[in-house]
């Protein structure tokens, strides 16, 4: 194989239980965001803008939607003859029986022969967690002016705040000398963003090392601590832009809503730092000569006949004569009868909203099986979720799977509560 | 599919006005993400052709950065796979295109290095989406020497514009008349051909060495008595791309959703290069009524019945009406327009009122600071 100087690492195995019924049948990176985007288009973005053209991802749970998504990585130029894309899943080996990713430091071990592979002088460490538009170019840049065995991106914090992050604990101009999970007494500010560089070399031995005394080999808690005791070069970079980490519904509510304004906070409408994503849809969005629209984002091959407010769509959705959408996202493929209100609710891909529905109508009471996802007044519908007509959904309720007018109690269901059927009865 | 398909996309047509004074009339852009040649391309792709030939001349800058990569139309390959020819001058020749035949033949190694026994022969300038496979099928029952899929036009259209031909009650053609001032019928050529391989190569020898170059008149009208020229009647939706009426036309038809749905949404997919922009953006105080909006768009004023391609911006109180803006346009604010073709890259400052006929959209030429 021929070698590359950097190869960056994706961990992209993650479920992200706090996104409820969202992540039930695929992994946190594969999660629509922004209308037509998924989660893990941000960090393959950047790889590319960055100039890193040789990416592992690794997956593990719930992978299907993940690979198709980024299959031989024509959208992000990373279909190439020499590095490109390359899925790699928890494997067999002969000597362990295999095992699965347990670690994100242990993920890594787990593929040193991927990297070995193209014998790269660094490597980056990204999760596919977040939204973020970065110039990994620069921090490598940083890492090699500073002479460093390790780079570790970090975001200021509020200081209040810190005691919920990994924080860097830095000297002498963001030379780190302590890394502390989430500490009680935070001496800095500097959080971990969970994006590392390291020199190759000094990795694999840190990895091999720690490999005999940590089964579930972390980077924050292990490998950074192990190269500080042997006295390794430890920089932190800041990072000054902005970065979400959308795991909960709330937040990740939040951070589609905040797309919408006017001005928003995070721009996808750069020229110079492009966002790719799958072009499986081209084709322009059509408005119906009834429609209205508030401030919304409308994707590719939408059809709107009713009205949206405040509102994101993903692709190739349908939304019917008469329907009022607001405060919500309707993610890619789903069909929303004629007549029916939809307020502050997230609905997954590939389902359908039958005819004079209501969804968020009630008092916000949290969801009764899951008090602590579901509480902000959102409701959840699944992917493949089917909404029978003329029913009335109240806040934080969470459906999924083909439900009937049967499943509803007077055609209604209260605020906090689940319908969910297992995956058997779907199929 | 036994054939290759050749896309003849050279041509200009001094019926588009400025609009193809940047570019060839194959590389119109359509539908709000499209440009003429994806019709042809994906139909031929999606026929089964695995190697295909588009041959440019004129303008052909904007066309080669659409064709730059073949992947986009599944073509990505090493056998076969898209080819794009421009005049290149040799010790033989030094001449542009004389004509389309003329165009295929100063691209002769490429029909004797294939295989395939049949050539499908389309221009890049019409929308519609075809199963070359039925044309060649038809094509071998008839046991034809040239078929040309033609068009029964609705009696009521003027067909002044078209090839014109004339059949016996079999399809064979009797007489074939350019752009006629009396039209003898209705039925007009699509400009799409299916003929062996090896029967083009040996016409193409003959005519260019007595110095003719064209399809039509030199091949088709002059062997219609020699040859068995048979014609294949297609009659779904085809829309030439060849005169500022039937560009606004074919624009316009994408807000019916039949035919948006056909060519958007229906098995087999219409193919282009993707662009990467975000979702249209619509802003408070915007509407949008039988409108297309293209990725990447921002819209903050009304629009009305018109096709609107990427990357659009539009300012807070403009009005837009039966339009058709390309990509890149940016409308300030309290501006209105009515029956307007803008083409790429024009700016309207704010407060700029553009009024064109309803018959005769206004032309905005490319990159136009108003």
């Amino acid at each position: 194989m021929r070698r590359k100087e950097i190869l960056a690492m994706l961990l992209a195995g993650g479920q992200g239980s706090r996104l409820g019924v969202l992540t039930k049948t695929k992994a946190k990176p594969a999660v629509s965001f922004g209308g037509k985007y998924r989660i893990i288009d941000f960090p393959m973005s950047n790889c590319i803008n960055s100039g890193v053209d040789t990416v592992g991802v690794l997956t593990q749970y719930q992978p299907l939607q993940l690979n198709r998504h980024i299959g031989i990585g024509i959208p992000w130029d990373l279909d190439r003859s020499n590095g490109g894309v390359t899925i790699l899943a928890p494997h067999l080996k002969e000597s362990t029986d295999g095992e699965w990713y347990s670690g994100t430091a242990n993920a890594i071990f787990q593929n040193l022969d991927y990297i070995n592979q193209y014998n790269p002088k660094y490597v980056l460490i990204l999760s596919g967690d977040h939204i973020y538009k970065m110039d990994y170019s620069k921090m490598l840049d940083f890492h090699k002016a500073n002479k460093c065995d390790a780079t570790i991106a970090v975001l200021e914090v509020p200081m209040e705040e810190a005691s919920r992050f990994g924080i860097m604990n830095t000297e002498n101009g963001d030379k780190v000398y302590q890394f502390e999970e989430k500490p009680q007494n935070p001496k800095s500010n500097l959080a971990s963003m969970g994006i590392y560089i390291f020199n190759w070399e000094q990795l694999r031995e840190a990895l091999i090392e720690d490999r005999s005394i940590h089964e579930n080999s972390d980077f924050g808690m292990h490998i950074i601590p192990l190269m500080l005791k042997k006295n390794y070069t430890l920089y932190a970079y800041r990072f000054a832009d902005y970065w979400k980490d959308v795991g909960t519904v709330e937040s990740y509510w939040a951070a589609n809503m905040e797309l919408i304004k006017t001005l928003p906070e995070f721009n996808l409408y750069e020229d110079f730092w492009k966002l790719y994503t799958d072009g499986e849809h081209q084709s322009p969005a059509y408005t119906g000569p009834n429609a209205q629209m508030g401030a919304c984002l409308i994707s590719n091959g939408c059809e709107v006949l009713g009205s949206i407010f405040n509102s994101v769509l993903g692709p190739n959705v349908i939304i019917n004569e008469g329907a009022v959408i607001k405060d919500s996202i309707i993610m890619g493929n789903c069909v929303i009868g004629e007549n029916t209100i939809i307020d502050r609710c997230i609905i997954d891909e590939h389902s359908s909203v039958g005819r004079d529905v209501v969804i968020g109508d009630g008092e916000n009471i949290p969801n009764e099986l899951k008090p602590n996802i579901y509480d902000t007044g959102i409701t959840v519908i699944g992917e493949n979720t089917v909404v029978p007509d003329g029913v009335s959904i109240g806040k934080n309720c969470v459906i999924y799977g083909k439900t009937e007018s049967s499943d509803y109690q007077d055609s209604r269901l209260d605020s906090g509560g689940t319908i969910m059927f297992d995956e058997e009865v779907i199929l | 599919m036994r054939a290759i398909g050749m896309i003849l996309a050279g041509g200009n047509s001094n019926r588009m006005g400025d609009l193809t004074l940047k570019r060839a009339a194959s590389a119109m852009p359509v539908g709000g993400c499209y440009r003429s040649i994806d019709f042809p391309l994906s139909n031929m792709s999606n026929s089964g052709i695995r190697k295909i030939a588009v041959v440019t001349q004129f303008n052909s800058r904007s066309l080669h950065d659409h064709l730059s990569s073949p992947k986009w139309w599944n073509l990505g390959q090493k056998q076969g796979g898209l080819f794009t020819f421009t005049p290149s001058q040799s010790h033989e020749n030094s001449f542009w295109y004389r004509g389309t035949a003329d165009s295929i033949y100063q691209n002769l190694t490429f029909l004797k290095r294939s295989n395939e026994p049949y050539v499908v022969i389309a221009s890049g300038n019409a929308v519609y989406k075809m199963d070359y496979q039925d044309a060649l099928n038809h094509h071998i029952d008839t046991e034809a020497d040239i078929t040309i899929v033609a068009k029964e036009m609705p009696q009521d259209v003027d067909v002044h514009d078209f090839g014109i031909m004339e059949l016996d009650e079999n399809g064979r053609l009797l007489e074939f008349e350019e752009k006629p001032l009396e039209p003898q019928s209705n039925i007009i050529s699509t400009g799409i051909y299916i003929m062996q391989r090896v029967l083009l190569i040996k016409l193409l020898d003959t005519i260019i060495k007595e110095a003719r170059y064209d399809f039509v008149k030199d091949i088709v009208i002059r062997y219609r008595k020699k040859l068995k020229v048979m014609a294949y009647k297609y009659d779904g939706y085809w829309q030439p791309v060849n005169s500022v009426r039937s560009y606004f036309d074919a624009n316009m038809d994408f807000l019916r959703k039949d035919i948006r749905e056909m060519f958007t949404k229906e098995f087999p997919y219409i193919e282009t290069k993707p662009k990467d922009e975000p979702p249209a953006k619509y802003n408070p105080g915007s509407s949008a009524q039988d409108v297309i909006i293209g990725s990447g768009s921002i819209i903050n004023g009304a629009i009305q019945h018109s096709v609107i391609f990427r990357r659009v911006f539009t300012g807070e109180q403009s009005f837009i009406k039966n339009s058709v803006i390309m990509e890149g346009c940016f409308v300030g604010n309290n501006c209105m327009v009515e029956n307007v073709i803008m083409d790429k890259e024009v700016v309207l400052s704010d407060g700029k009122r553009l009024i064109g006929s309803p018959d005769n959209p206004m032309i905005v030429s490319k990159g136009t600071v108003v």
